[in-house]
């Protein structure tokens, strides 16, 4: 529902969010909001229902909300600005899982997921990644030139570790992947949204059935245990499922796509990558990428509790709040030459592309060994790596919820 | 330097055994932070300084 601004500017005078990025500058935030939060790490804007929020784009004003107990993701709370039409209809059927519950509750979900995610096992996972990302690039190679990166390797290369991971069938990877992409459209219709989620739900509620009578060694089998002791739902264990393969693909798929568009537009950071066999460059690199390139670029949801003094403004009690990650990465008084691409950054590891606070992403740290095995393979394996087309005929994912391309024609040789 | 750390905050991200592995490790079954030292040797010390500052979840302390 549509609440009254707290700020000066009247309603009709707040600007519109999301906003386009500049023609021709793919890889900046919109200027837009530069110049709204030019003076103050957080403005107000208005989202597709016509209600008004604050919009936080400073990196310290980010990391205080996105630690403060007083900040809740409930999206059953009245005022929460809810990403589109689909997700506000969806309160109905969604359970609780980490993305919307606080504090105790969110640990109990959180410490089901994060098992296999420690930086030991997804580290003792390195060789299974090299070996998958060193065929798809010999299919790729054998195959037509030019070809579709995203297609070729972008996509399936996390698309099978997390099917692995998860214990879901890579050959049903079409089926999820459709319902995936289709979720994180900005602008999803309260009927869309809702044949969306009970597509996938059913899919999963049927593999944790499954998983929970014949056990195997895999993620989905731990969860379907927890669902037999009792301590989970089976409702909750298909969300937890859902969304694990969902935040699992795509957002490791971006970053591949992105940042292989981003490097061959600046030929001397894409040669720090080629020419050195240094973990520890490649890893920085990394880091890099994930702080320039704006993966994440709707801004999180979240609403106040407690009234929240913040940056010179007062956040009230029942209040919505964006938290735009991307602009945080670009934040010059933590990052000199914010705009710049600088593979040898020393503090590119503060950015804030995993978030901050509790609900940091679980995946980081399986997500920096496929980012780290694919930068470091591909511009090595293939030095001749160019696009096949056009910067301006190559189309942005300006539309979704998770940023990068849809299909990145490169040739070679 | 004292380093403690609150398990019950931790919410597993991996930050501080990624950053500092001599000083953090993580639980296998649920990968929340088990302290291997809480008075790590000269040389690992800005490990664990970087180890607390990147921790999302605020739950390492360290006293100097
Ligand atoms: C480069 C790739 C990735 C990026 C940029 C990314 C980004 C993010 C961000 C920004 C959040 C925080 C959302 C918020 O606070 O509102 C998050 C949360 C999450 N991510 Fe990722 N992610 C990536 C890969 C993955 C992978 C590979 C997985 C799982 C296999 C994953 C699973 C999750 C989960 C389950 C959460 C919710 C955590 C919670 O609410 O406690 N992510 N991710």
């Amino acid at each position: 529902m549509s609440h009254a601004p707290t700020g000066a500017a009247p309603e009709a005078q707040v600007p519109e969010w999301p906003m386009p990025r500049a023609a021709g500058c793919p890889f900046d935030p919109p200027p837009g909001l530069r110049e709204l939060t030019a003076e103050k790490p957080l403005a107000k804007v208005r989202i597709w229902d016509g209600s008004a929020h604050w919009i936080v784009t400073g990196h310290a004003a980010q990391r205080a909300l996105l630690s403060d107990p007083r900040v809740s993701v409930d999206e059953r709370l009245p005022g929460f600005p809810h990403w589109n039409e689909g997700m506000a209809a969806g309160l109905a059927y969604r359970p609780r899982s980490v993305f919307n519950s606080d504090a105790p509750e969110h640990s109990r979900y959180r410490r089901i997921m994060t098992g296999p995610f420690t930086f030991k096992r997804v580290e003792a996972l390195r060789p299974t990644i090299q070996k998958i990302t060193d065929d798809l690039i010999d299919k790729m190679l054998a195959g037509p030139n030019p070809a579709d990166l995203v297609e070729a390797l972008a996509l399936p290369l996390p698309t099978l570790m997390i099917s692995e991971l998860l214990g879901v069938p890579y050959e049903d990877h079409e089926f999820f992947q459709e319902y995936a992409s289709r979720g994180i459209a900005h602008n999803v219709s309260a009927e869309e949204s809702g044949r969306n989620f009970m597509a996938l739900n059913e899919y999963l509620v049927r593999l944790v059935e499954q998983k929970a009578a014949e056990p195997a060694d895999d993620a989905l089998s731990d969860i379907a245990a927890r669902v037999t002791a009792g301590d989970l739902t089976v409702p909750e264990a298909a969300m937890m499922g859902t969304g694990l393969l969902i935040a699992g693909h795509e957002t490791s798929a971006n970053m591949i796509g992105l940042a292989t568009v981003a490097l061959l537009e600046h030929p001397d950071q894409l040669a720090v990558l080629r020419d050195t066999d240094d973990p520890k460059v490649v890893a920085g690199a990394v880091e890099e990428l994930l702080r320039y390139l704006g993966i994440i670029h709707g801004g999180q949801r979240r609403i106040a509790k407690e009234d929240i003094e913040i940056g010179g403004e007062l956040i009230r009690a029942g209040e919505g709040i964006v938290v735009e990650l991307f602009s945080a990465n670009r934040d010059a008084d933590v990052f000199p030459e914010p705009d710049l691409l600088d593979l040898h950054r020393a503090n590119a590891r503060h950015h804030n592309a995993f978030g901050f606070g509790i609900h940091q992403c679980v995946g980081q740290q399986f997500a920096r060994v496929e980012l780290q095995v694919v930068y470091g393979t591909l511009f090595r394996r293939i030095p001749t790596l160019r696009l096949a087309k056009s910067l301006d005929e190559i189309v942005f994912k300006h539309d979704r919820l998770a940023y990068g391309v849809y299909s990145l024609p490169v040739t070679w040789g | 330097m004292k380093v403690t750390v609150e398990q019950d905050r931790c919410v597993a991200a991996g930050q501080c055994a990624a950053t500092a592995p001599d000083v953090f490790d993580q639980r296998d079954e649920d990968g929340v932070v088990v302290l291997l030292t809480d008075d790590p040797a000269a040389e690992r010390a800005d490990d664990a300084r970087h180890a607390a500052a990147v921790c999302p979840a605020l739950a390492i302390h360290i006293e100097e």
